[in-house]
């Protein structure tokens, strides 16, 4: 399969090391896939040693770039190979090392090495701890493909194998219907999107002859003006629709919420559902001002509308999931104003503080014995103080608090391109809108976990069954006794997140745009000059007022006075009930979708199978009566016909021969009379034919 | 001496008288007897050619009436144990009794 | 009428008179022993044809052995037989017809023939000494298949004339 028939790749060791990365997870996945439930430690440390090792030549790969920008030479750097031969043509695929590689590979193996590490703790009372290694080592290895693919084929592939292990991974827990339910959901919507892209990638090869990105001056992406490239962009643009939950196929996103918390994490804030934000900014040269119109009002429109279902969500990993919607709404609607550089910039932060803010989420759920309803949390700092400290961190990220958070820097540069944009201002008010309600939801979420008195039921009776959150997962222990602080395993990689969260945010400022001249290339200079532009300072002045208002907001709706029952109304809905319902069944979009395009979907499949039954069938059992009837009259042309013929042949025989026999009477004397008879005539004819002659 | 025709017209009379008691008697001894009178004409001819032809001095007509008599005596001799054994058999010396041959 | 035409004419008489009456008597020993006379016949013909060896194997072995044989067939094989039967079988006319169909042949053939024309060449020396030298010398094999012959025939006379055994 690997014919490799290309000369040994110029320049670093780093490129053609480049496909160890993906392998080696998928190695530890392969091997842990042989091994037993027993076998914990040995599947855990396959899949931590892997991401390790992962993280350690990423690490190098970046660290090679960054030698490359910063001498100023080449910034990328493919290496293709033969796969698949079609008659004279050969289907390539290849690895390409370039800047957005470079900071995908350190962001996902680093974000993931993590996640793996806090999985341990997580996951250690679980039975199936050894096959969740497994499958996450696999994503792992498919999102590390996805990340240095250059050839676009290539990048599917790892991508369905994505969306592959996001369906094992929502579904871990089988047994429950309905995490079954949401895994299938994910990876059928999925689907859909994936549709578009495949049928848009077979569109470009028959367009532009390769599906390569960088191939010396022939790749696909290195054409100027390549004919139908906004239908073609578009197509792939639905892929990342689909993957990155934009609307209208964002519904499997909460729904997806079943899977296990660190599959959360990993897949559904920081990486898996960055795919599509990273697709788009791969495939970037393709896209026309068209197509990035479509993007961008895609994510704004995302962006504003999750960012609305959130405010009234209970379940807190529901509140996350919406804000992961909406901030992948921030990112394309960045792509479509900024550029590659702005989008992302906010894809690395968010991977960072959303990762966190999930992990958190699963240290309180983890500590409070598996609840996950945030109405019947509360107070929660006394007892896990590092969890609350980092979750405030992340909050604080998310809601953009001026200056310190890493996602103030990243979602300032989005506004600012908004604001800059030709074509129109409404992304811009779309896009502020959006972040005050960002910082509202997740300030009304911080309040409910870890403020006020605690709600926590010490009853299992009244725990279940109640309210409308989803209902909790398996419980392998319930301890009546108070939350609890998680172990260290899981707290470590929530403050190394934290740290990150506030420092990321420095690698964009406008006084030094570390991240736009990297991904661009070139050495970056650090000035204030840019910093104190009056258009600079104004838009992140009114940026920091949005997220401040909003945090305000908040506190002033559910800070003064914290809730103190579970059946509480929430405040917001007292003041506006009916709003509230309608935030709350999330605009009844799953309801929408069942009654129009699922009972579509089940008439059509009842249909088929009425055509199946009477029509299908029908021909076949025509066919086969037919074939029957043929062979009857084969046996009876065979025994009447044939056999007649044939015993009549024979009959004759014996007859003739009965008949013959009559000759013979058995008394020699004739014979002797017959043969002296013979003699006679014989000379007499004889002599007649000399006496002629 | 007489010429040949003489003789070879002796020796048909003799054949044809064989024949006639080999197709009309009933006795399957007479059928043998016929069979050697129809022999011994042969043997007679036999004999007039040689003595009337070229070259009587090879002696081959002598010499093939000697073998001719030696197989004829064989051939009587199993004949007639044939016709014994058939007689103890179907007691009967009749030839149109012994019929059980037949189609 | 000389002499050899004269002993002719007698000696065919004899003979074909001997052949019609073996064909026409009833008593079976009576044709045997009829036969006798004719087979004498004809051995008093080759002694007139200059075969005198042949003449007396003639009487010797037809004679004296067949003719015996024959009659002793005739006393094995006879049985209770009512003397009043038929003793032609059905059907006589046609052989009788057949016998003087081939015999008309054979006398057209004889009659019509131009080769048999001219007189008797002189009388070769058919002595005994002549016949053992022809037959040691060129006629050996038949000689000694004759004697395989005579020996299987001996055999095979013994074993068809057999008492039957009763099997078990």
């Amino acid at each position: 399969m690997l014919a490799i028939a290309q000369p040994p790749p110029e320049g670093g060791l780093e490129s053609g090391c480049l496909w160890l990365i993906p392998v080696l997870p998928l190695a530890a996945a392969g091997i842990g896939a042989l091994l037993g439930r027993r076998q914990r430690r040995i599947a855990a440390g396959l899949a931590i040693g892997s991401m390790l090792l992962a993280l350690i030549l990423s690490c190098r790969a970046f660290v090679e770039v960054l030698h490359r920008v910063g001498q100023g030479g080449v910034a990328r750097q493919s290496f293709n190979f033969h796969w698949l031969q079609f008659g004279d043509t050969w289907l390539t695929l290849g690895v390409v090392l370039d800047p957005l590689t470079a900071v995908m590979l350190v962001m996902v193996s680093f974000v993931g090495l993590l996640i793996f590490i806090y999985s341990v703790g997580y996951m250690a009372h679980d039975e199936n701890f050894a096959r969740f290694f497994c499958f996450l080592s696999l994503f792992a290895s498919a999102m590390l493909g996805v990340v240095i693919a250059n050839s676009l084929l290539l990048l599917f592939i790892c991508w369905e194998l994505v969306g592959l292990t996001s369906y094992l991974l929502i579904g871990f827990w089988y047994h429950k219907p309905s995490a079954a339910a949401a895994a299938k959901k994910a990876f059928i919507t999925t689907r859909i999107g994936d549709l578009a892209f495949l049928l848009g990638m077979v569109w470009l090869y028959s367009r532009a002859g390769t599906l390569l990105f960088y191939d010396a001056g022939r790749g696909c992406l290195e054409w100027t003006g390549l004919p139908a490239s906004t239908g073609i962009a578009l197509l792939i643009f639905c892929g990342a629709v689909g993957k990155s939950g934009q609307l209208p196929l964002h519904a499997w996103l909460p729904d997806a919420m079943e899977g296990p918390t660190p599959v959360s994490a990993l897949i559904h804030a920081a990486t898996m559902v960055a795919a599509g934000v990273f697709l788009v900014a791969r495939v970037y040269p393709l896209m026309g001002t068209t197509s990035l119109t479509v993007v961008t009002w895609v994510g704004a429109l995302t962006a504003l509308f999750a960012a609305t279902v959130a405010v009234a969500q209970t379940d807190i990993k529901r509140i996350l999931a919406y804000s992961t919607v909406s901030q992948l709404g921030f990112m394309m609607l960045g792509l479509g104003v900024g550029g590659v550089a702005v989008g992302m910039f906010h894809l690395l932060t968010h991977a960072f503080f959303k990762a966190l803010l999930f992990l958190g989420a699963g240290s309180v759920i983890h500590g409070c014995h598996e609840e996950q309803d945030i109405r019947r949390m509360g107070g929660l700092r006394r007892w896990m103080p590092v969890t609350f400290a980092t979750y405030v961190a992340g909050m604080l990220a998310l809601s953009g608090f001026p200056l310190i958070a890493s996602g103030f820097w990243s979602k300032d540069e989005i506004l600012h391109a908004a604001h800059a944009w030709t074509v129109s201002s409404w992304p811009f008010y779309l896009g502020l809108m959006a972040a005050f309600l960002t910082a509202f939801y997740m300030t009304r979420q911080v309040v409910y976990v870890f403020f006020g008195k605690s709600r926590l039921a010490r009853d299992p009776a009244i725990k279940a069954g109640q309210g409308g959150a989803l209902p909790a997962r398996p419980m392998v222990e319930r301890a009546a006794s108070e939350p609890h602080e998680s172990p260290r395993v899981m707290l470590v990689p929530l403050m190394i997140l934290a740290v990150f969260a506030v420092l990321l945010g420095f690698a964009g400022t406008p006084a030094w745009p570390w991240l736009r001249a990297f991904l661009e290339g070139r050495p970056a200079s650090f000035a204030f000059g840019p910093l104190l532009e009056p258009e600079a300072l104004w838009l992140m002045g009114l940026s920091s007022l949005v997220a401040l208002g909003g945090i305000g907001l908040g506190y002033w709706f559910y800070g003064r006075r914290p809730p103190v029952r579970t059946d509480e109304v929430d405040a917001l809905a007292r003041v506006q009930p009916e709003v509230f319902t309608l935030l709350e069944k999330q605009y009844f979009v799953d309801e929408i979708y069942q009654w129009s395009v699922v009972s579509f979907h089940a008439w059509w499949a009842r249909l088929c199978v009425q055509l199946d039954e009477w029509v299908w069938d029908f021909v076949v059992h025509l066919l086969a009566y037919a074939a029957v009837g043929l062979s009857w009259l084969n046996r009876f042309l065979d025994e009447y016909v044939v056999n007649g013929v044939f015993d009549q042949g024979c009959r004759g025989l014996t007859r003739g021969g009965a008949g013959l026999s009559h000759l013979q009477n058995g008394r020699v004397q004739r014979y002797l009379r017959v043969i002296a008879l013979a003699a006679a005539a014989l000379i007499w004819f004889l002599l007649w034919g000399w006496g002629a002659a | 001496m007489p010429p040949l025709p003489c003789y070879l017209l002796l020796a048909a009379m003799l054949f044809a008288i064989g024949l006639a008691a080999a197709l009309t008697r009933r006795n399957a001894i007479i059928v043998l007897i016929g069979i050697e009178l129809m022999l011994n004409a042969a043997n007679l001819n036999f004999i007039a050619f040689w003595r009337y032809g070229p070259n009587p001095e090879t002696l081959r007509g002598v010499l093939f009436v000697i073998f001719a008599i030696g197989v004829a005596a064989a051939e009587a001799a199993v004949g007639l144990a044939l016709i014994i054994a058939l007689h103890k058999h179907f007691k009967t010396t009749h030839v149109d009794q012994v019929d059980s041959m037949r189609g | 009428m000389t002499f050899p035409a004269l002993t002719f004419a007698l000696l065919a008489a004899v003979i074909l008179s001997a052949a019609a009456a073996v064909m026409m008597f009833r008593n079976l020993v009576h044709s045997a022993l009829v036969l006798a006379v004719a087979l004498s016949g004809l051995a008093a013909l080759y002694l007139q044809l200059h075969a005198q060896f042949v003449g007396f194997a003639q009487l010797l072995v037809y004679v004296g052995a067949v003719a015996i044989l024959i009659v002793f067939a005739i006393l094995l094989t006879r049985g209770n037989e009512p003397s009043d039967q038929v003793i032609f079988s059905p059907g006589r006319w046609v052989g009788a017809g057949i016998a003087l169909a081939v015999f008309g042949v054979l006398a057209r053939v004889i009659l019509t023939s131009r080769l048999l024309a001219g007189s008797a060449p002189p009388a070769p020396a058919a002595a005994v000494k002549e016949i053992g030298q022809r037959m040691m010398e060129r006629y050996v094999l038949p000689l000694e298949v004759m004697g395989l012959l005579l020996t299987v025939a001996l055999i095979g006379a013994v074993v068809l004339a057999l008492r039957e055994r009763p099997s078990g």
